[in-house]
């Protein structure tokens, strides 16, 4: 049992943030690959990571999606931590019951969709909201049919995943997930798996997003033009740790770390 | 030497149609309990109790490494010294029942495991229960997969129910066994209980196929 000492129970005041990672630490048996991470992020705030492959960003988004168990550190999410719970006084590894509660408030976007191929899209949209907010089918069909107009995906409603190319299977996970009505959402490198010329259809789907609604989003990309018109702020991981953050116009417009400045020039050039 | 009679088999045959019944329903009774009883082995095998998994797992592979009829035996005559006294039939029933259940649960459970680890993820990410994902997520999709072993121990299960007659359950072979010795002739109603076999085994594998292939189309899996 983890126990944490010197945390706060929870978050208070005018600048709480929606997310805060307090030296997160997270390891593979000897590999360490969250080390100490600090990281806030604000509510509505859109923040991008990147870095180089295995420098921990995917990691991250699980964290926060409660997919992996915590090392050390705590998360918490709007105030209230997510990783650990009160008890007397302390906070002790949060179990089932009360994860499921906390988890309520994220969302989140896989690489490779993961949709329920059993399903039809507008099924895989209303599981969730009937299943566990215990909406009615009606309610659950019109939230659910509202997000896929919103993705463009309301006349593909009935089919199934199989019949969706990869831009459209990924559309409907992102209605799928917003029928949750999260207040973060998590996209974990949504257009790597893409033929290139669908990945528009989806980012297009983000910039509304972006810009309809007040959510809080973090997102892992390789598409370092996408992060670098429509993020707050963009993050630069390198081994476990932010090795440089910023605005996207002074991350990438003039990074102050080398480690940054090679990283930039090298994606740069595989362009 | 082969005189075939006629008229005997017409005279057995209303007798080894109603062992037809018998065994159908012991076929039938005893592969319900093992759908049933097998899956909740499977999900316990893989739950997150290290003693049940192993208790279930030693249990499973015992049962599986034992001839089903020395457990049709044992829970009929040993039973009684544990106070345990059951008819032929219920007894017959749990020891089929119990034997293919353990058989089912692996079925099942590579059923499961061929489930992507991505579906847990998303369920976990719609905040759903472990039991809602199984449910709605998971055994739907492992259906498909698990179809053709449900099949081949449903044919496996008819083709047991015999072993159910050296505790004296009226089925087939037992019936048989039955109209041989009162008549001293063998010929006939073996024969037709090994056409009464085929006929119904035939037919269900080509049914469980068909049946596999139209659950695939209904999950647009192909
Ligand atoms: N389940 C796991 N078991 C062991 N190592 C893992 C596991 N998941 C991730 N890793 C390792 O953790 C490191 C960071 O992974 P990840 O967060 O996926 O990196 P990124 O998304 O930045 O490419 C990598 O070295 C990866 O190999
Ligand atoms: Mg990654």
């Amino acid at each position: 049992m983890q126990n944490l000492v010197g945390y706060p129970l929870e978050l208070t005041g005018e600048d709480t943030p929606m997310v805060r990672f307090t030296n997160v630490r997270k390891s593979y048996g000897p590999l360490v690959v969250l080390d100490d991470l600090n990281l806030d992020v604000a509510e509505g705030e859109m923040v991008s990571i990147i870095g180089p492959s295995g420098s921990g960003k995917t990691t991250v988004l699980r964290m926060l999606m409660t997919l992996e168990t915590i090392n050390g550190g705590c998360i918490y999410v709007d105030g209230k931590p997510l990783t650990h719970m009160p008890k007397n006084d302390k906070l002790v590894l949060a179990n089932t019951r009360y994860l499921r509660e906390r988890r309520a408030d994220i969302g989140m976007c896989f690489q490779h969709f993961n949709l329920f191929p059993h399903m039809t899209a507008l099924q895989n949209c209303m599981e969730g909201p009937v299943q566990v907010l215990g909406l009615s089918k009606t309610e659950a069909r019109e939230r659910s049919e509202e997000l896929l107009e919103l993705v463009g995906m309301i006349d593909k409603k009935d089919q199934h995943p199989s019949r969706l190319s990869g831009g459209q299977q990924q559309r409907v996970a992102i209605a799928r997930a917003l029928a949750m009505r999260p207040k973060v959402m998590l996209f974990d490198e949504v257009t790597s798996a893409l033929d290139p010329e669908v990945i528009g259809e989806v980012t297009n789907v983000i910039r509304a997003l972006v810009s309809q609604h007040k959510l809080t989003m973090l997102m892992v990309t390789h598409q370092m033009g996408f992060a670098r018109d429509i993020s707050d702020r963009v993050c630069f991981f390198y081994g476990g740790k932010i090795e440089e953050q910023g605005p996207p116009a002074d991350l990438f417009g003039n990074p102050q770390k080398e480690r940054t400045q090679k990283f930039l020039s090298a994606v740069s050039e595989a362009i | 030497m082969f005189d075939w009679r006629w008229d005997f088999v017409a005279e057995i045959m209303p007798r080894l149609l109603w062992a037809t019944g018998n065994t159908l329903m012991a076929a039938g009774i005893g592969y319900v309990i093992a759908l049933v009883l097998g899956l909740f082995l499977a999900l316990g095998q893989r739950g997150s109790n290290r003693v049940l998994t192993t208790i279930l797992r030693e249990g499973i592979e015992f049962i599986r490494s034992t001839p089903l009829i020395l457990q049709i035996f044992f829970v009929f005559y040993v039973g009684p010294q544990f106070g345990l006294v059951l008819s032929p039939w219920v007894a017959g029933m749990i020891a089929i029942g119990l034997h293919y259940s353990c058989y089912l649960s692996e079925v099942y459970r590579g059923g499961i495991e061929s489930v992507p680890r991505g579906q847990w993820e998303a369920a976990t990410a719609l905040n759903m229960t472990r039991w809602q994902t199984y449910k709605q997520v998971i055994i739907p999709q492992s259906l498909p997969f698990a179809l053709a072993g449900m099949g081949n121990y449903l044919v496996g299960i008819f083709k047991d129910t015999p072993m159910l007659s050296v505790i004296g359950v009226y089925e087939l072979v037992h019936t048989a066994n039955a109209i041989g010795s009162e008549n001293y002739r063998f010929l006939e109603p073996y024969t037709l209980v090994g056409f009464i076999f085929l006929a119904i085994s035939l037919p269900t594998a080509a049914l469980v196929r068909l049946f596999e292939g139209r659950v695939r189309s209904k999950m647009g899996m192909n």
